[in-house]
């Protein structure tokens, strides 16, 4: 049986020193090599991987918003030379990671361990990575998104405010809102706390977008954005906001 | 403690000299004249010795009053004690004391005042001078071990990749893997050297960043060209010790990381009035850029190094211009006006 791989990273030679290692694998056909992750997300698109080696510092975006942009991300082995941070991101969660320079050796070992998994049918926990990974605290200062085909990397501070829906959470900027698959929950740990408050249960405002709060029926509250637009803000949410902006 | 002797000597002929003059005969002038002083020097010299132990703080000037009040009487008294012993059978003595003691004990009071306001002056001086020390010195050791780590900070990332590439270079293209190697031990044997260094000239900075930027030509492709453009009077001029690097390590990074195409790394370097001015430019993408609005971790370095080293904080500045990210740095040359420490 044939594998489908790619091999995502922005250096020629490290992309070409994990080809070298796949020659002793044939069942591992390389589909495509990609330079970074925009190349990334649209060649696993189009070629559906069994597995990608992925490195995480990137041009543009890293590997791990590369990762979150796909619906359903391939099985992943990390290949990278040295990252304190992703290390304990991934280390229980990756299938693999292999830090340069790595050796054919460790490289055989890692896609054992991968053609075991698959053996096994054992789901790795990839969302469950990612999670880990967006703690990372250079990832909190941008969101990654995709609308079509186009990619958006969103600065923190220009998120006026996240509202749930269903399954994704609706991120809105002056440029408009984008659309991602995440729990509010998930924002509420990676944004900065010190900027970004949850007003209420579907919604989560940038303190300063915040103009005024007005009241609103009885005994609940709206923040009024500089946008005009009214966010609510709970019984719980409303306490919370008083001590962000410091009343 | 000569001039001390001396003034006390002169001040024993004086009083001698005022008794004398009151009617008093020599003998019985300066029997008095000795015995009083020296147990004023006495008394002088107990008051310093507790200073020289214990310096009083704010609340305890109030007790040191009491302290030189209580000596000064007891002085008198020990003196008039003392006196009786050789002037006891002396009429014109004795009545010269009943008429002169108010004036004797002011007098005394006034010299212990004196004497425990310079006491505790000098003291005082003393220990902050000190704690002075002190300070500095463990201001310096902090620095110093600041200034060290904020220079080991750099390597790991770019060692590991550069050691990725060389491996892959052995396969394909041994030849450029040697020269690879060379050029990594060659930069690593600088960087090593230098740590003990605080300044260096410009030109030898100049000689490992080529080195440093051939490894990450090697390693980007052809993603990466740089630019160097550097005046003959600048090249003499110094500047601390792996500086130049993270700022271009941080160009290198802004601009490939935030571009997919190929990157133009530019750096600069004149003279400024006598002070060294470094260029770097680097493109990044005006849309995601506000992210990185922070100068990242290589320039806060550069500019804590700086502080450290100038003890200014305004020397090195970043603007953008269009796609264009230019950090410039100012440095004062060592032994100047503004002197580095």
């Amino acid at each position: 049986m044939n594998y489908k791989v790619l091999i995502i990273d922005d250096e020629p030679l490290a992309r070409s020193i994990v080809k070298e290692c796949m020659e002793q694998h044939p069942q591992l056909q390389l589909m495509e090599e990609c330079s970074n992750g925009f190349e990334g997300v649209k060649a696993i698109q189009q070629h559906q991987p069994d597995l990608i080696f992925l490195d995480i510092q990137m041009p543009k975006i890293t590997g791990f918003e590369m990762l979150e942009l796909i619906e359903e991300p391939p099985h992943v082995i990390f290949t990278t030379a040295f990252d304190e941070y992703a290390m304990q991101a991934f280390e229980a969660n990756a299938v693999d990671y292999l830090l340069k320079p790595f050796s054919q050796q460790r490289f055989d070992k890692a896609i054992n361990k991968w053609m075991e998994l698959n053996r096994a049918e054992a789901k790795i926990p990839t969302e469950h990575l990612l999670k880990e990974a967006a703690r990372h605290p250079v990832q909190n200062e941008r969101v990654v998104v995709k609308t079509g085909t186009r990619i958006k990397i969103i600065p923190v501070q220009e998120i006026h405010y996240l509202e749930a829906a269903d399954d994704y959470v609706k991120i809105y900027t002056a440029e408009g809102s984008f659309l991602k698959k995440q729990t509010m929950g998930y924002f509420e740990e990676i944004l900065r706390t010190s900027l970004f408050v949850r007003t209420h249960r579907s919604y989560m405002v940038n303190i300063q977008q915040i103009t005024r709060i007005d009241p609103y029926e009885k005994e609940n509250h709206v923040a009024v954005l500089r946008s005009g637009v009214k966010i609510p803000v709970s019984r719980a949410g409303y306490p919370k906001l008083k001590t962000m902006l410091g009343l | 403690m000569i001039p001390f002797t001396i003034s006390w000597f002169v001040w024993i002929c004086v009083h001698q000299l005022a008794l004398y003059q009151m009617g008093l005969d020599w003998f019985s002038a300066m029997t008095d004249s000795i015995i009083s002083n020296t147990l004023l020097i006495y008394v002088s010299m107990l008051l310093i010795t507790i200073f020289r132990f214990h310096l009083p703080r704010k609340q305890g000037f109030f007790n040191l009053f009491i302290w030189v009040v209580l000596l000064t009487i007891g002085w008198f008294f020990m003196n008039e004690w003392v006196t009786g012993f050789f002037l006891k059978n002396n009429p014109a003595y004795q009545s010269l004391m009943k008429n002169t003691w108010p004036l004797r004990i002011a007098t005394a009071f006034l010299i212990n005042g004196c004497v425990s306001l310079i006491g505790y002056a000098y003291y005082n001086w003393k220990e902050h001078n000190e704690t002075e020390k002190q300070r500095t010195e463990a201001e310096k050791l902090t620095r110093d071990a600041e200034l060290y780590k904020l220079r080991q900070q750099l390597q790991p990332h770019f060692l590991f990749n550069a050691l990725n590439s060389i491996n892959a270079l052995i396969g394909s293209r041994p030849a450029e893997a040697r020269t690879m190697v060379q050029q990594l031990s060659e930069f690593l044997r600088t960087t090593l050297k230098k740590e003990e260094q605080q300044w260096v000239k410009l030109e030898e900075e100049i000689h490992s960043l080529q080195l440093y930027l051939e490894i990450e030509k090697v390693r980007f492709g052809n993603r990466l060209e740089t630019h160097i453009e550097i005046n003959t009077e600048a090249m003499k001029l110094q500047l601390p010790a792996l500086l130049l690097q993270p700022l271009v390590e941080n160009a290198i990074k802004f601009g490939l990381y935030d571009t997919t195409g190929e990157t133009l790394i530019k750096l600069k370097a004149d003279a400024e009035n006598g002070q060294l001015a470094i260029t770097v430019e680097n493109p990044f993408d005006t849309e995601t850029a506000s992210a990185q609005k922070g100068t990242g971790f290589g320039l806060n370095s550069v500019q804590r190094r700086l502080f450290l080293l100038c003890g200014r904080n305004d020397l090195l500045q970043t603007e953008a211009k269009e796609n264009i990210f230019i950090t410039k740095v100012l440095i004062p040359q060592p032994g100047t006006t503004e002197h580095p420490l």
